[in-house]
């Protein structure tokens, strides 16, 4: 293995450029002549827009125009669209009222769009805002689901009850029989509480439009610039593809944030034309609050039937999934085929039934956020297998045990639609235990209550379904597109190589993953190597970076180009050799005659494909530049074990996590260093929605947890140093063998550590606890229940 | 408009500036020096973390007046040439960073606890990053770098 090579650590090649201040973030960004926009937010959660009046702001110093919904409506802009369709129980298809980039006749959450202001100077522009006359009929709001679903305050008009869609999966009827059948049930009801992303970079985007050719490009923070290509082109602008440029060169973080097709980027677009002149947005962090999508939400109900040995017989769930004033661009994925799919877990529960309503409230729109859907099924079967532990009697450890699938029982069918392609999870388990050392936690509660604290352990499992995904499987449960990946690998005339890549970098390491991936394929070293992302006008396609699938996806993409580009150079090897293709050897970076001494180096293929004087020509085009698409042919599943341990003060309420121990089984791991990164990451993020992190809304439906002074995220005080390592079972649903890693940590965290701090406050009779555990509430818990 | 006058990475600059401009929009805007980020508005993040004659300061707290005369030194003026700081180096070698956006805050913070204390302690880089915000790392590896860098800055 060479230092390059899949599974080696090496260092980031991107690091410099970021270290020194020379990354390439949208706000860093500026053209000539570029003008300044700031966007005017309602106020109000729910209000009719009686009239917006702009003739005195337009008269303001600096501002060339300001735009309005109806100016947009006038030019027939469209609706922003919904990439998922979900069908109701009873056939139906959901509800999706239009959501138009700016408001037209009735705002619909605090920071809805009213009107953009364009001016020569920022200031100019943000001076202007103040002096838009804006005549707001306010409305009832609906901002809690259950108030929401009467119906009293209807977000939008043609939505009876707010209720977008009410679906379900699963046997109904088995899952009732294994519940007539049951020696005992255990019931929970939780709340998944709703998460702000907050990457650390506000969104931004320049838009330019070039008169002389009608071309338009936009610099737009995104996870995923051909989506947006297609989205902002096709359904809200209708501007050809061809005439549309989306560039996202270096994103400060997403966190699934950035996926989604926002307002702003096509207000700027549509405006820049209107101006002929580009245009910078570049969002507020209080914008980012109330504009950028949020995640979770859910209100749960489950059960679990087990037999008279602890076995899981059956799971009913039913949940409330809050999808905010609009349908975001993958909200209506997130609470149904993300999230119901995935609850069998590890285990072995041979019925389950899961229903879930799904409700239009006035505020922010909810989507995806790191571990989307799979950290609420995870949270909701992880505290409830605790329950039943501790209602049956049954260990914690046992009880896993008992009910896990086996290695030997792969592929293994759910009764909730997917196929397990391989996994060991009482491996993984089984090291946690051992890694955290389970066994000695007796005495260490000892020591803590000598201290006068409490101590507690808690476990969770978890499996996700990543590589996201089948195009025939997404399309038929409702995906609007494909999930394929792309890759393209030019080689240059003297061996240097090229990579484009459909997946998007923006914390994840592509640049370097990628290049050992096309380096150990084909033989080059890694500084001959580039990866290009995030660029519709030099990447041929793509369906960018979310649900952990740029390895899964985009990886075999890459291999799959480097491997056509293997199979030409074999073809002008021979030629050149004077032998038959058959005979020609390729192994790191040398085409040779096995058995022989004759051999071509790979910058030799390459400048005979560039120079083709002693070449194949009527058998082969010149040149060596491949591309693939790779469309997979099942998700792939991490899964694995985390371990919280926590010491709690009674006397303030104050939890400290002592110890976090992860154990996930990831596939084949290209780059360790990188993988550590991102479940450490992860696990911040986990680790934050359970001690830390919730968005409060009052019942007028004001943002309270609107700033980082009130929206309380991990800081490095407040965290632990994480034990985190790997125990792999290979993929089996892709060539490169490989799982995904992104999100793990913020799926596995929140349970280990709500079930920590129960097991600590139990023996003071606490019995339930809600995420996030703040200081104030395991306080309050702790006087409760004495 | 005023004119302010200072120092920057040690070279003397002087501008015409609107009296509200702040510091963090001075250099990236009048002197597109745009390695010092903004990612609030409330002074929480820290990504805006530059030196003002020597000690961290949050850029977006400051106006550029209130910088007359200072010396102000940011992320792109850390390297020698294509030899990285060590504090940067640090980062590097131990994946202190991901996308990259709170780096320059952090390497600039870090840099000014090693001015400071020479020999921090784990608990000591802990306490001393609570005015930077990471969203990536999970700060592990950024805790493990500013150790790292600190020893290497007294080599």
């Amino acid at each position: 293995m060479t230092e390059t090579n899949i599974g080696a650590p090496i260092k980031r090649v991107e690091d410099k450029r970021f270290l020194t201040g020379r990354g390439r973030y949208t706000d860093d960004l500026n053209q000539p002549n570029q003008l300044y926009a700031c966007i005017l937010r309602s106020p109000h959660a729910h209000a009719n827009l009686k009239k917006v009046d702009v003739s005195q702001a337009k008269a303001a110093p600096g501002v060339i125009d300001i735009f309005t919904g109806s100016d947009m409506a006038a030019d027939e802009v469209g609706s922003l669209p919904c990439g998922w369709q979900i069908h109701s129980k009873d056939g139906s298809p959901m509800h999706e009222p239009g959501h138009p980039p700016m408001a037209v006749t009735k705002v619909r959450h605090v920071g809805d769009q009213v009107a953009i202001v364009i001016a020569e100077t920022k200031s100019q522009a943000r001076d202007a805002l103040d002096i838009i006359e804006v005549d707001y009929e306010v409305l009832p709001a609906a901002i809690n689901m259950d108030e929401a679903l009467s119906g009293k305050a209807l977000v939008h008009d043609d939505v009876p009850n707010n209720m977008c869609f009410d679906w379900e999966i699963g046997d109904k009827e088995a899952t009732e029989n294994s519940f007539s059948d049951a020696h005992k049930v255990v019931s929970i009801e939780l709340v998944n509480n709703r998460l702000i992303p907050n990457a650390m970079e506000p969104r931004a985007a320049v838009a330019q439009y070039d008169p002389s050719n009608g071309n338009y490009t936009l610099h737009t923070t995104t996870q995923n610039p051909h989506v947006i290509r297609l989205l902002m082109g096709a359904f809200v602008l209708q501007i050809p593809e061809h005439k549309l440029r989306i560039i996202s060169h270096d994103v400060g973080g997403g966190f699934g944030s950035k996926i989604f097709h926002y307002a702003e980027e096509a207000i700027l677009t549509w405006a820049s034309a209107k101006v002929s002149q580009p245009i910078k947005w570049t969002a507020e962090r209080s914008e980012s609050f109330v504009t950028d999508a949020h995640g979770r939400d859910h209100e749960t109900k489950a059960e679990l039937a087990l037999d008279k040995d602890g076995k899981f017989l059956g799971l009913r769930v039913s949940t409330k999934a809050n999808i905010g004033a609009y349908l975001s661009t993958f909200g209506s994925s997130v609470p149904t085929y993300l999230y119901g799919t995935l609850l069998a877990g590890v285990y072995k529960t041979p019925a389950i039934y899961c229903e879930v309503k799904t409700v239009f409230t006035n505020t922010v729109p909810v989507d995806a956020y790191r571990g989307a859907g799979r950290p609420e099924c995870t949270y909701l079967l992880e505290r409830l297998v605790n329950k039943a532990a501790k209602e049956t009697g049954i260990d914690p450890v046992e009880i896993r045990r008992i009910n896990m699938i086996q290695p030997d029982q792969f592929p293994y069918q759910t009764p909730v639609a997917l196929q397990y392609d391989v996994g060991d999870y009482p491996r993984a388990f089984e090291t946690a235990l051992k890694a955290s050392d389970y066994e000695g936690f007796s005495s260490r509660r000892k020591s803590s209550e000598d201290n006068g604290k409490k101590r507690g352990i808690g476990i969770s499992t978890y499996i996700e379904a990543c590589g996201i995904a089948p195009s025939a499987v997404a399309g038929a449960l409702g995906a609007r597109a494909g999930l394929y990946e792309s890759a393209q690998v030019r080689v240059h005339p003297t061996g240097s190589v090229t990579l484009y890549t459909g997946t998007h970098n923006h914390g994840q390491g592509h640049e370097t993953t990628f290049a050992q991936i096309v380096s150990d394929t084909l033989g080059v070293s890694i500084d001959q190597v580039e990866v290009s992302h995030g660029d519709t006008g030099e990447v041929q396609f793509g369906m960018g970076t979310y649900g952990s699938r740029s390895l899964a996806v985009g990886g075999p993409a890459v291999l799959k180009a480097c491997n056509k580009i293997i199979e030409k150079s074999k073809k002008i090897a021979a030629h050149i050799l004077e032998a038959s293709v058959d005979d020609i050897d390729f192994k790191d970076g040398v085409y040779s005659i096995s058995g022989t001494d004759r051999e071509l180096a790979f910058g030799e293929v390459s400048l005979a494909a560039y120079v083709p004087h002693n070449y194949p020509i009527e058998e082969l085009e010149p040149g060596l530049d491949e591309n693939a698409f790779y469309d997979p042919l099942n998700f792939s599943f991490p899964a694995g074990c985390h371990i919280c341990e926590v010491e709690i003060d009674p006397e303030t309420g104050e939890v400290e996590i002592t110890d976090f121990t992860a154990v996930d089984d990831i596939g084949r791991v290209i780059n360790p260093m990188i993988v550590e990164g991102q479940v450490q990451g992860g696990l911040a993020q986990g680790i934050g929605q359970a001690l830390m992190e919730g968005c409060v809304y009052d019942n007028e439906g004001q943002l309270l947890t609107g700033s980082y002074m009130d929206y309380t995220m991990p800081r490095a005080d407040n965290l632990p140093n994480l034990n985190v390592s790997t125990e792999s079972v290979l993929g089996a649903s892709n060539p490169l063998e490989v799982k995904g890693v992104g999100e793990v940590g913020s799926i596995g965290a929140p349970p280990a550590v709500i079930n920590a701090i129960l097991d600590a406050l139990s023996s003071l009779g606490v019995e339930d606890i809600s995420m996030p555990a703040s200081p104030s509430k395991v306080w309050q818990a702790i006087h409760n229940a004495q | 408009m005023p004119t302010v006058s200072m120092t920057v990475n040690g070279e003397s600059v002087s501008s015409e500036v609107e009296p509200r401009t702040l510091l963090v929009q001075y250099l990236r805007e009048n002197l597109g020096l745009t390695g010092t980020h903004v990612g609030c508005d409330t002074s929480q993040c820290g990504a805006c973390v530059v030196h003002v004659n020597g000690k961290s300061a949050k850029s977006c707290t400051m106006l550029a007046v209130q910088a007359e005369g200072s010396e102000v030194s940011t992320i792109e003026g850390l390297a020698d040439g294509d030899t990285l700081h060590p504090m940067q180096e640090a980062f590097r070698e131990n994946h202190g960073l991901q996308c990259g956006f709170c780096t320059p805050g952090m390497v600039m913070s870090a840099i000014d606890l090693v001015q400071t204390n020479s020999d921090p302690s784990e608990h000591d880089v802990r306490e001393w990053l609570e005015g930077n915000l990471c969203r990536c790392t999970g700060y592990h590896n950024i805790v493990k770098s500013i150790l790292a860098g600190a020893k290497a800055m007294q080599g």
